[in-house]
């Protein structure tokens, strides 16, 4: 659908020491995702409830004829939505054979990561429950969480 | 009644060229490996299911051969026989001459060919006579020239099978007259296939055309010289014949004349003497000489692709759905006019591509009831054979799939399952068994049943078989459930026939209905009443059916309810619930309706004003329940998508369909629901 982010913009070449991950907002922190996970990232559009289902869960939407499982990391988490209505988003997943997608306050962009910027660690504070974080990534003056996304669900 | 294998031709050929194909994989491995007993299994599996698919389909020597072949095979299997080259080559000659059967029924639509040869050989082997085998197979294996007489006279060319004969024999007594007719349509005729419409036409009107040389197919698309022949049932005399024949321009009458039963039967067993001749020569010189184009060219295509093309088109539609709404906001008269065509042609497609994947069941069940009729008559039972729901569709790849089990099923209902009639009548059953084939639809899947009336399933003998089998020791023997023990008849390697029978009762049947039915990622059931009889039950996940569903509104809501469980729809005010013991209910021509809110069932927001609302009356098992909901939207065909892994489970969800707008809607399943 509309306004998908170029994730092809940098030349792809990759290295071992590097990971490529799309920065999103949520709440009042930034967290990041392996890019190679992402298949997708949409505007909140046609979201179907789906009745009698965890709270967490903010419906279904159609993605080339797959019925995606939304889900709402605010109310799982508890945390306060911030930011403009436009510029939430949800990003679509594919994590073997299952896909899902997640409401985020504002996708950033798109980043290289050096892997010994990242430090693996579950210690460091944040809204989310340490245990769904794989690790913190340093970048100029950021914080980002990268989340582990298979615990998330 | 007239039965018509032809449709089922294509499947047929398609499905016995893969066993073939799998046969000749495997025999390759086994002669490079003779302890390899997968590569035996597999050989064996596939000439069962060919013998089978052959018997089904009436082609007896192919389903001979196969019988011989599993004889042996069976032994090499049990160990009794080794596997040695002489083995090994015999096999490779069997399945040389199958193929050779096979190419003959494309070619012809009938297959016969004298296979003695081979069964001798087959014969000698299970004696263990390897020499006489070895001797007889190298007389074989120098071809000696067959002298062929090329008799094109048209007594010889019709061949008429059993059928047609009983057919003929029954016309004969019924005082129908049969008639031999020839025909010469005019050399200049330019479109020949529409006189032979109206001969026959004409010629039908009281009667029926039993044979036509060339085929029907053949003179329907015009592929004949001039000239064609039609044996016909009438009770029309020929005057009357020739008078409406020569109401027909651009065609001449040869001849009518007047035949006996008696002597089309004595010319057709000449007819196939003279086949086999002609086909042994066939097979001999002139193996890669083109094929007629009978048979009907179809394509197998990855059921992915197939997935993927559906998922492309949804999107196409919905991305249309967007499309229209710019247009109608913007109001572009020429934008309008190329959506409206994008909508046409986007419509179409998806309703081909979904079309492609479903095919009513009623194209494997049609074959049955032949089969079971000479399987009947084989066994000396008398069954009453029943089809219900033969229009359920199923994706194609179950439909391609599900044609041997349910064979290996109703062999077993007819051959184990019921008595011979004299038994039946002394336990006081009526000495005509009966046998049900039912499928059905029901929430998420479908149900394929095979029910017979029969003895039950005698679990002693089951235990005491399984004992002897090895498949478990007496003492765990004791204490086995009934359950247990019926479970034990989908061991692999197992029977309770007492004796062989070309039919059933080798074992390898129910092991492989459940490899099948598992590999469709189903399930099978066995209820077994002793003396009342036995119901397999087959449990097929809809993952992709298209169901006709009725779609209702709840405030902003739409729902999808399977028509299946829906009796009738109402409209009823406010004034018309009452409440009885604190729940709402209606009268409904007389009985009362307990009354449900959809609204409430699902907890969607909002509240309802409106005095007027719509009561949607389901069934749950036996019992009727209102749903009350705002709006009907309509009926539609809908196809049923999972929900994924993390949202399955849910009551009262049956899975969800993308809307031709791009909306996700979710089917309620009514018997979780409540």
């Amino acid at each position: 659908m509309e306004e998908t982010v170029n994730l092809y913009l940098q030349d792809s070449y990759s290295q071992d020491n590097e990971i490529q991950v799309v920065a999103f907002k949520l709440g009042k922190e930034e967290y990041a995702v392996d890019i190679l996970n992402v298949q997708d990232i949409n505007r909140l559009l046609n979201i179907t409830r789906v009745p009698r289902s965890e709270n967490y869960i903010e419906g279904v939407v159609n993605l080339r004829g797959n019925i995606i499982p939304i889900i709402n990391l605010h109310k799982k988490f508890n945390l306060q939505s911030e930011g403009n209505e436009n510029d939430k988003r949800v990003i679509v997943f594919q994590l073997d054979d299952l896909k899902v997608g997640i409401i985020v306050d504002q996708v950033s962009e798109v980043l290289r990561l050096e892997k010994e910027d990242i430090e693996e660690t579950g210690k460091v504070y944040s809204s989310i429950n340490a245990e769904h974080i794989k690790g913190i990534a340093k970048v100029n003056n950021r914080l980002l969480i990268l989340l582990d996304l298979l615990k998330i669900l | 009644m007239k039965m018509d294998m032809s449709q089922y031709l294509d499947v047929f050929l398609e499905e016995s060229k893969e066993h073939l194909e799998s046969l000749n994989q495997r025999l390759l491995d086994l002669e490079k490996d003779s302890s390899n007993i997968n590569a035996l299994n597999e050989i064996f599996r596939a000439a069962h299911t060919l013998k089978g698919m052959s018997s089904t389909m009436g082609f007896d020597d192919l389903a001979d051969l196969t019988h011989h072949m599993e004889n042996v095979l069976s032994d090499l299997k049990e160990g009794i026989l080794p596997v040695n080259s002489t083995v090994i080559d015999t096999i490779f000659q069997c399945f040389d001459r199958l193929q050779m059967i096979i190419d003959q029924i494309e070619a012809n639509g009938s297959g016969t060919m004298d296979n003695r040869d081979l069964i001798n050989i087959l014969e000698n082997i299970k004696t263990g006579n390897f020499e006489a085998a070895a001797t007889i197979e190298q007389e074989i294996s120098t071809p000696t020239s067959v002298s062929i007489e090329e008799n094109s006279s048209y007594q010889d060319s019709f061949a008429f099978n059993d059928y047609d004969i009983t057919v003929l024999k029954e016309a004969a007594s019924r005082n129908f007259t049969i008639y031999n007719i020839k025909i010469a349509v005019d050399q200049g005729c330019l479109m020949k296939a529409v006189r032979v419409f109206m001969v026959f036409k004409a010629l039908e009107e009281d009667g029926e055309i039993i044979k036509s040389l060339p085929p029907a197919q053949d003179l329907d698309e015009g592929k004949f010289d001039s000239n064609f022949e039609i044996i016909l049932i009438s009770k029309a005399t020929i005057i009357d014949l020739e008078k409406r024949l020569t109401n027909i321009s651009e065609i001449t009458v040869l001849y009518i004349q007047e035949i006996s039963v008696d002597s089309l039967i004595s010319q057709s067993n000449s007819a196939i003497m003279n086949i086999e001749n002609k086909i042994s020569k066939h097979s001999l010189d002139t193996m890669d000489s083109p094929r007629s184009h009978k048979v009907k060219q179809t394509v197998r295509v990855d059921i992915e692709r197939l997935d993927n093309l559906m998922n492309l088109v949804g999107e196409l539609v919905m991305h249309k759905g967007r499309l229209e709404q710019i247009g109608f906001s913007y109001k572009i008269g020429e934008l309008n006019e190329t959506i409206e065509q994008i909508d046409r042609i986007s419509t179409d497609l998806q309703s081909v591509v979904m079309k492609v994947r479903m095919v009513p069941i009623e194209q494997v069940f049609n074959r049955f009831p032949r089969m079971v009729r000479d399987l009947a008559r084989d066994l000396n039972k008398e069954v009453d054979f029943l089809i219900e729901g033969k229009e359920t569709e199923l994706d194609r790849t179950v439909i391609d799939e599900i044609g041997d089990p349910l064979v290996h099923l109703l062999r077993n209902a007819i051959d184990h399952g019921l008595e011979s009639s004299q038994e039946r009548l002394k336990k006081g059953k009526v000495s005509k068994g009966t046998v049900l084939l039912r499928a059905r639809h029901e929430g998420n899947n479908v149900y394929i049943e095979v029910e017979d009336d029969g003895g039950g399933i005698d679990t002693n003998r089951v235990i005491a078989k399984a004992v002897e089998k090895g498949i478990l020791t007496s003492r765990d023997a004791e204490q086995l459930s009934r359950e247990e023990a019926i479970e034990l008849l989908f061991n692999s390697g197992f029977s309770t026939a007492q004796n062989i029978t070309d039919i059933s009762g080798r074992g390898v049947g129910l092991d492989v209905v459940k490899n099948k039915i598992e590999s469709l990622s189903g399930e099978i059931f066995v209820d077994s009443k002793p003396g009342q009889g036995t119901r397999f039950r087959i449990k097929l996940p809809l993952t992709l059916a298209i169901i006709q569903a009725l779609m209702v509104s709840v405030q902003d809501e739409i729902y999808a309810i399977p028509l299946s469980s829906v009796d009738e729809t109402t409209m009823i005010t406010t004034t018309d619930i009452k409440m009885v013991q604190n729940q709402e209910v209606i009268m409904l021509r007389g009985s009362v309706l307990p009354l449900y809110r959809l609204s409430d069932l699902l907890s969607v927001p909002g509240l309802s004003e409106a005095d007027d609302m719509y009561v949607v009356v389901v069934r749950k098992a036996e019992r009727q329940i209102g749903l009350v909901v705002d709006g009907l939207i309509g009926q539609q065909e809908i196809v049923i998508k999972s929900l994924g892994r993390l949202l399955s489970g849910i009551p009262g969800l049956a899975g969800a369909i993308v809307a031709g707008d791009g909306h996700v809607r979710l089917i309620l399943d009514i018997v979780t629901l409540f």
